[in-house]
């Protein structure tokens, strides 16, 4: 009776709560689209979205009702296999990375501790690096398959972009790791819990961070792989329905994991000043916890909007030249920096 | 089981399709289940390095001139005879060196208790005691391949 052994409850409890970070993901993706269209009303003096629903709150699943129904256009040169796989791993990757954040800390219901993350893992990190590389197969894959000069060019670039800005990002998570020692996120956060803020030891390691997390979710300034005035529309030009909302899902939900990420791994993840002295009880505390994750999180979702109405777009090679000749040196300079404190401080 | 099934059709795939993209196609889906692979070993660091390296990294700049070059079956150059025998005389030569190899290697059956030396810990205490000089000289490698390459890149 091998099938007694199992321990039914641990994998309801997963599968609850995979599916509910899956739900949490895409609901904030749909609403990041709404707040986009929002801020960019805000910042440029205008109304935006109003005729939905009450404030145009109901504009996102008016949009994707829209997409649903259209016509499914499929062009006649276009590699038929390749052109359908493209979205569905750009979507499937921008849902995979949620695995490994820890969303909070323990609840504890009937007796039984249950983690508020999905996979606790001794590489999260790297988890997250890896799953991240494979989002650019997605972008080349349907640029190729469209059979469209432009969609080829968009897809160059945005493979080419993605690539040089991993590096530097590797490298300034390579100095957040020396110091932490460990590659875990729940450990990286239990660390900020009951210390400062990893922000306020790695300052410079963070705007790297931040910079190329830009330029990996093909978000402005770093849009050139959809630069519209230029390409027609980049990558999902010959895109229609569903399939090139799913391109422009997964755009939103990579920026919702990596706002995510830099909460967690910069700004505290789960835990915030003061949570160990409120006396509260334990759920209470995961649960405001959680809260505060979701705050900073939107924080940096709103940073990522206020900065693509706000700067305009770079020119290829300017952005080739400050990710290889800018940013990769100063992520040296910031590893070989810390190095030094933490080798100092060991003695 | 089923992840070596998967592994062997892939690695055909990439010989055998016409299509040099569905061949690169195959080869990533093959270092997936390699890395699977190295998941059962318990070596998640290298699965996943394995991941980042290979199919993340190399295999997408693959894509990248393959898409560029854009090579189509219709095409492709008719090969010349003598090329298909010297390919079948070298990737022969390539087999016969390989049995011999292998004929008298001992293969010792992997056990059954699940090793800690993949887990990223004791992979790096190793890597930086024991092996600490092989491991060295071959970064020095990688750093000589880096210089050719600028070298060779800055001559036009």
């Amino acid at each position: 009776m091998t099938l007694l052994s199992i321990d039914w409850f641990f994998i309801i409890e997963k599968v609850l709560l995979i599916s509910g970070v899956l739900v949490l993901s895409l609901v904030v993706a749909m609403y990041s689209t709404w707040g986009e269209r929002k801020i960019a009303a805000w910042i440029q003096d205008r109304l935006g979205p109003n005729r939905a629903g009450p404030m145009g709150l109901l504009q996102p699943l008016a949009d994707g009702g829209k997409l649903f129904f259209k016509e499914e256009i499929i062009p006649n040169t276009s590699n038929r296999f390749l052109f359908i796989l493209g979205p569905s791993i750009a979507m499937l990757v921008a849902c995979m990375t949620s695995a490994v954040i820890p969303w909070g800390d323990t609840l504890t219901i009937a007796g039984r501790e249950i983690s508020l993350q999905v996979a606790d893992v001794n590489i999260g990190i790297l988890f997250i690096f890896g799953v991240v590389s494979m989002g650019v197969y997605g972008i080349m894959l349907g640029g190729w398959a469209s059979n469209n000069k432009y969609s080829l060019l968009a897809s160059v670039r945005a493979a080419s972009q993605i690539i040089s800005y991993e590096l530097p990002m590797g490298l300034a998570l390579i100095a957040l790791l020396m110091m932490t020692g460990s590659l875990s996120l729940k450990d990286i956060v239990e660390q900020q819990r009951h210390g400062l803020w990893n922000v306020v030891y790695q300052p410079l390691g963070f705007f790297i961070f931040l910079v190329c997390a830009f330029a990996e979710c093909n978000r402005a300034p770093f849009d050139l792989p959809e630069a519209e005035n230029e390409l027609n529309g980049g990558y999902h030009l010959e895109y229609s329905s569903m399939k090139l909302g799913f391109f422009l899902f997964a755009e939103y939900i990579n920026m919702f994991i990596s706002s995510a990420l830099m909460a967690t791994m910069y700004f505290g993840g789960y835990a915030f000043p003061g949570m160990d002295k409120l006396g509260l009880d334990g759920n209470m505390v995961t649960i405001l916890g959680f809260l505060a994750l979701f705050i900073k999180t939107l924080i940096f979702i709103f940073f990522f909007m206020w900065v693509r109405w706000t700067v305009p777009r770079f020119r290829y090679d300017q952005l080739m030249r400050l990710g290889w000749k800018v940013m990769i040196p100063l992520a040296l300079v910031n590893m070989l920096i810390t190095g030094a404190l933490v080798l100092a401080r060991q003695h | 089981m089923v992840l070596s099934v998967i592994a062997l059709i892939s690695a055909l795939g990439v010989v055998l399709s016409k299509n040099p993209v569905t061949s690169v196609l195959c080869l990533i889906v093959t270092f997936f289940t390699i890395a699977g692979h190295y998941i059962m070993m318990n070596a998640q660091f290298l699965a996943v390095v394995h991941i980042i390296v290979y199919a993340g990294a190399i295999m997408v700049l693959f894509l990248y001139v393959l898409m560029l070059m854009n090579l189509n079956a219709e095409l492709e150059p008719q090969k010349r005879n003598w090329l298909k025998y010297a390919g079948a005389i070298s990737g022969g030569a390539l087999l016969v060196v390989l049995v011999a190899a292998l004929r008298d290697a001992s293969m010792p059956a992997l056990s059954a208790q699940p090793t800690e030396v993949g887990l990223i810990k004791n992979l790096g205490q190793i890597l930086f005691k024991q092996y600490v000089l092989p491991f060295e000289v071959s970064s020095i490698l990688f750093l000589s391949a880096m210089v050719g390459a600028v070298v060779i890149g800055k001559k036009d």
